[in-house]
């Protein structure tokens, strides 16, 4: 099966400074890919070149191809909205916006010109049921988003990833700010995305990338060391740089 | 350093791996002096310290399953672990074997000797060899020396064919010898068994050191 992202051979620069070198990795579709390594190893800057949300970035410069479904997301044809759309992303902080949780999730289609008063409320439903959130505010959900707790406002995060319809979602360190509990609700959720999704997560947590995801990759110092089944990486690394990290020998 | 404490936790799970392996080949040892010596107090302490070969073994399961619960070992780590965790139950089921031919011993009891015990006590000596250098090869991390000890059961199922066709002759040339030489046959069952469990617990090294889980040891019996 031709892999859902493709990346070839990317370099990435801020400013002098080379962050990513010769990253060259295939993404599954409908699969669950961990992207792990040190602070600074280039794993988030990774993560972000696959929906180009470094392209804000003042002096930030990537060569090599990211093909999503075989296209190159980074030709002058094409266009970045559509990219987004279909590859979400969500971050670290839960971050809704200061308005209800319908209009939370509603925000996407609205700015995509769905304003459909049906349509929305359609939407809005399926993507909490999606991020199993539904049952937990569909008596409140003209609420403020903000007063959900954080494991809620994560889900919520990740509603209103699903409510534009994206075949890949982005996951930057999504429960490092969650408890335990809200942690493995996050995680059971990923698990039923992916049947649905293609989903790459970055995570400082080593036993969340063994525990959720079926691929994994190791970078260090801006290198993708290896890179394979999340069973074989953790029981038998190839490198002895994965190795060494991965047994908390590293430094 | 990091994980200064994993790794003194690590270095205290293989040190008591020594010393179990160590009560597992002197109560083999001394199993063998018993009945070559008949001496019954000796084999009914063999059986007796059994239970603290049992106990041990707990002691180490417990001790991989909190390194595991509360350190989340991964790759190299987690192989060691899991490899002693079936270490012991090799070493567990030697000291039964031992145990067995001290039970042996005292059920022998003061009967006339059939013959004196040669090939028996090489047996023995050559099984407690074989456990040690195994376990030194554990510590060590290296497969090589343990593929080399897989390779030596040969001798112990070759004595283990002599001890055999020996005790047969006596029994078909008098029929009165069937009992004794049954209960010796037993003994050396025991053994050949014995060094057997050392071939896996060499496999069990080549996969802590390699990751790969090779049946290479293929008993004759």
């Amino acid at each position: 099966m031709d892999p859902k992202i493709r990346t070839a051979n990317i370099d990435f620069f801020y400013g002098s400074r080379q962050v990513l070198r010769k990253v060259t990795l295939d993404i599954k579709e409908y699969s669950i890919t961990a992207l792990m390594g040190p602070s600074g190893c280039g794993k988030s800057t990774f993560l972000r070149a696959l929906n180009r949300m470094n392209d804000i970035i003042p002096k930030a410069r990537l060569s090599g191809q990211v093909l999503l479904d075989g296209s190159d997301i980074y030709s002058a044809e094409t266009d970045v909205v559509e990219v987004r759309k279909r590859v979400g992303m969500v971050f670290q902080q839960p971050n809704p916006l200061p308005k209800s949780i319908f209009e939370n999730v509603a925000f996407g289609p609205r700015m995509l010109g769905i304003n459909h008063r049906s349509k929305l409320e359609k939407t809005v439903e399926r993507s909490l049921k999606a991020a199993a959130l539904w049952d937990e505010v569909k008596d409140c959900i003209d609420q403020s988003g903000l007063a959900l707790s954080g494991g809620q406002q994560q889900r919520l995060c990740i509603a209103r990833a699903l409510a534009v319809d994206p075949e890949v979602i982005l996951m930057d360190e999504p429960c490092s700010a969650l408890d335990p509990v809200a942690t493995l609700k996050i995680e059971e959720l990923m698990y039923d995305l992916k049947k649905e999704y293609t989903i790459v997560i970055v995570t400082h947590n080593m036993q969340q990338a063994a525990r959720v995801s079926e691929w994994t990759g190791f970078f260090l110092s801006g290198e993708l060391v290896e890179y394979g089944k999340t069973s074989e990486l953790f029981k038998r690394p190839r490198d002895k740089r994965t190795e060494d990290y991965i047994t908390g020998r590293f430094g | 350093m990091p994980r200064q404490s994993f790794e003194r936790h690590l270095h205290e799970l293989q040190d008591e791996v020594l010393v179990l392996g160590s009560m597992v080949a002197s109560a083999t040892d001394r199993s063998m002096e018993a009945l070559k010596n008949r001496d019954l107090e000796l084999a009914k302490q063999v059986v007796s310290d059994d239970r603290k070969i049992n106990r041990k073994r707990f002691d180490i399961e417990e001790m991989c399953l909190e390194l595991l619960s509360t350190q989340q070992p991964m790759a190299g780590d987690l192989r060691i672990i899991v490899a002693v965790l079936n270490i012991i139950v090799d070493l567990e089921r030697m000291a039964d074997y031992a145990e067995g031919t001290a039970k042996i011993a005292i059920m022998i009891g003061d009967e006339p000797p059939l013959k004196p015990l040669v090939d028996l006590p090489r047996m023995a000596e050559k099984s407690t060899v074989m456990l040690r250098r195994s376990l030194d090869a554990f510590i060590k991390r290296d497969a090589e020396a343990a593929r080399q000890i897989i390779t030596e059961d040969d001798e112990v199922d070759n004595l283990y064919d002599q001890v055999f066709r020996e005790l047969l002759v006596f029994m078909m040339s008098d029929p009165r010898t069937i009992t004794r030489a049954t209960r010796l046959i037993w003994v050396a069952h025991n053994l050949e068994r014995t060094a057997d469990r050392v071939t896996n617990i060499c496999e069990r090294v080549i996969f802590a050191v390699t990751g790969k889980m090779e049946e290479i040891a293929v008993s004759k019996y």
